[in-house]
């Protein structure tokens, strides 16, 4: 159907958790395609295995067996070192609990992934200044994060998120952590970045409202997932 | 990287007290290592001082030092004439024979009694020393029952003050002058004329012999050729040497000293970062965590935990250091273990020092925070990020 190649493309993905010589499984057999530019939000019972699949297409974690495709890289085969290389240049994350460095500044936060390219101290401050300006915070890039409120550092952390251009972001439980206002400022946001800079999202949430932003919805359930909770698993093709 | 040079660096000044205390137990450590070393280097570098590279002391062979030595007359004017000794500006060799006794004076401060070295000297004595000023008055007159005292002697004991009198050798002397030897050894010590001072002790031999050389390398010349001659049971040494083996015992004392206390000191200090550090890998998983998620290596985490712990050590080395600078204006007086004798010396603060405690607090910050700084590297970044 799709006209393009989908982005993010995961076959036959197992993974399962190893507990006092027990084996526990966690995702089965998982089958998922994602376009670029998809918005898409995962939902499930709290211990379903969203954050485990999420931490999988993130590149955080190591599958048991199957295949992730993110753009033309097979993520499965990287080793260790070669996984944190791809992470800073085609990942952002987005935490429930913003993760930011305490000690760095706002700026300086948004800074820290562009550490690891090559581009120049002139050419950092100029992508810095630009993303901070995205999310409304360039009069804010000299404060720490104590100095902010929750949805002002979730803001800060988006802009550290995208200030790389990578090909995906991570969300996990983005707004879990929010009042009300500041979720919506937040999922604004988000949705901002899917539609206007075409940005492939994928979000894990137990908010509907959160969903409800989303343009895909898929639905985790004792490792299975599926399009909507009534409706059973689909064959991989 | 300069960021993460930031990052280690800020950390450590947001725990301002933890940082503070393990700060302040390694630089307890430097400071004593330092005071130590700093001792051992004041004391040689006195009296390294006291001696002068193209003088050469014979003294009496495997006797160690001028107090145990004796050389009697035949062997006395065997050694005079010697062709390398250079002429003063009187025409008459620069060669001084001398006595060296020991006896003890009461000190200033009542009670106690010290011992002092009593030089019998010729009248070459004080040109073979440059470093040697009269202060006040002028030199005993040759023949007389008069005495002239180093300035450390003049204050410290009774009775030694110009124009006063001092009893011993069964006679009494008159103190007719005060030198200054800057911080050699000479300024604790009492001169007089060796003809009046050998009877007055009995003493029938010459305890060293003192000469100058006309050519700095003629000492590789004269040296065999004295130490070799039959008649002779002496051996020569450059005074610069003479004194610096002088010293050596004790400073070598001194540092095995200095070394053994820090390095028991050392494992406190060393345990006391590694609590800090692993207690600061504990607070910091999450932050951890982040880093390694958004790309950063084991390495940069590595980096970053070493580089907090060799920040730690170097502000206790600088403390350590800043604390130890101020001992350089005391000055010790101690008894000099080959003579018996009070020696005045201060605490010396040498490049060489500096560079030896920033060492030694740098090797205990990465000590104490390699394991820690491993410990952060290696954690797996799932079970990281729950930690937030
Ligand atoms: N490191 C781990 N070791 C053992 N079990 C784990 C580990 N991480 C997750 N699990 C288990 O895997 C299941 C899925 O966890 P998770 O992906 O975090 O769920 P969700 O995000 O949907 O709440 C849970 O039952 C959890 O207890
Ligand atoms: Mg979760």
């Amino acid at each position: 159907m799709p006209s393009k190649r989908p982005v993010i493309e995961i076959t036959d993905l197992v993974k399962s958790y190893r507990r006092g010589g027990q084996s526990i499984p966690v995702l089965e057999n998982i089958c998922l395609k994602i376009e670029e530019g998809e918005f898409l939000a995962l939902m499930g019972p709290s211990g379903s295995g969203k954050s485990t699949l999420l931490n999988l297409i993130a590149g955080l974690d190591q599958a048991d067996s199957g295949s992730i495709r993110v753009g033309d890289r097979e993520i499965t085969v990287l080793s260790e070192s070669e996984l944190a290389r791809w992470r800073a240049g085609h990942v952002g994350f987005i935490f429930q609990f913003y993760n930011l460095i305490p000690v760095l500044t706002a700026f300086e936060n948004v800074e820290l992934p562009l550490m690891l390219t090559r581009l120049s101290k002139k050419a950092r401050k100029s992508h810095v200044a630009t993303a901070l300006s995205l999310v409304s915070l360039s009069d804010r890039m000299d404060h720490y994060p104590r100095q902010l409120s929750g949805g002002q550092q979730q803001r800060v952390a988006i802009a550290r998120a995208v200030v790389t251009d990578p090909t995906l972001l991570v969300a996990d439980e983005p707004t879990g952590d929010l009042d009300r206002h500041s979720a919506d400022e937040v999922l604004q946001l988000m949705d901002q970045l899917c539609t206007e800079l075409g940005k492939t999202i994928v979000m894990v949430t137990h908010d509907p409202r959160a969903a409800r932003k989303s343009h895909t919805l898929k639905y985790l359930e004792k490792g299975v997932l599926t399009d909507a909770p009534q409706i059973a698993a689909p064959e991989c093709l | 990287m300069n960021l993460l040079f930031f990052y280690s660096l800020r950390n450590l000044l947001t725990r301002r007290l933890t940082t503070a205390l393990t700060a302040l137990g390694m630089a307890l450590v430097v400071f004593v290592f330092a005071a130590i070393i700093m001792l051992a280097e004041g004391l040689q570098k006195t009296l390294i001082d006291t001696g002068s590279y193209d003088n050469v002391v014979v003294i009496r062979k495997s006797s160690g030092s001028e107090v145990q030595s004796g050389i009697d007359r035949v062997q006395a004017s065997i050694v005079e004439t010697q062709p390398e000794i250079a002429m003063g500006q009187d025409g008459r060799p620069m060669i001084a024979k001398e006595m060296v006794v020991l006896i003890t004076l009461e000190k200033q401060d009542a009670a106690t009694r010290s011992n002092v070295v009593i030089r019998g000297v010729s009248p070459a004595s004080l040109a073979l020393r440059p470093q040697i000023r009269i202060l006040a008055g002028r030199l005993p007159a040759s023949g007389a029952s008069e005495i002239m005292v180093g300035k450390s002697i003049a204050t410290g004991f009774k009775g030694a003050g110009l124009e006063e009198s001092l009893v011993f050798g069964m006679r009494s002397w008159r103190v007719v002058g005060i030198f200054d030897a800057g911080s050699t050894g000479y300024s604790s010590e009492i001169w007089g004329d060796v003809d009046q001072l050998m009877p007055a002790f009995r003493r029938p031999v010459y305890s060293s012999i003192l000469f100058n050389l006309r050519n700095t390398d003629d000492f590789e010349t004269v040296q065999p050729r004295i130490q070799n001659d039959p008649r002779l049971t002496v051996e020569a040494k450059r005074e610069t040497v003479y004194y610096k083996e002088q010293s050596e015992a004790m400073a070598t004392f001194l540092r095995i000293l200095g070394l053994s206390l820090t390095i028991v000191f050392s494992i406190g200090a060393v345990v006391g970062a590694m609590i800090t550090m692993y207690a600061a890998v504990a607070t910091r998983t999450a932050e951890i965590g982040t880093l390694r998620a958004l790309g950063f290596t084991q390495a940069a985490i590595l980096t970053a935990f070493l580089l907090e712990s060799l920040f730690l050590g170097a502000i206790g080395g600088c403390a350590g250091l800043f604390f130890a600078s101020f001992l350089q204006f005391i000055t010790v007086s101690t008894t000099n273990f080959q003579t018996f004798s009070e020696l005045a010396f201060s605490f010396r603060l040498t490049p060489g020092i500096v560079i030896k405690s920033l060492s030694f607090s740098l090797i205990m910050g990465f000590a104490g925070g390699v394991l820690p700084a491993f410990r952060a590297s290696r954690l797996n970044i799932i079970t990281a990020l729950r930690e937030a």
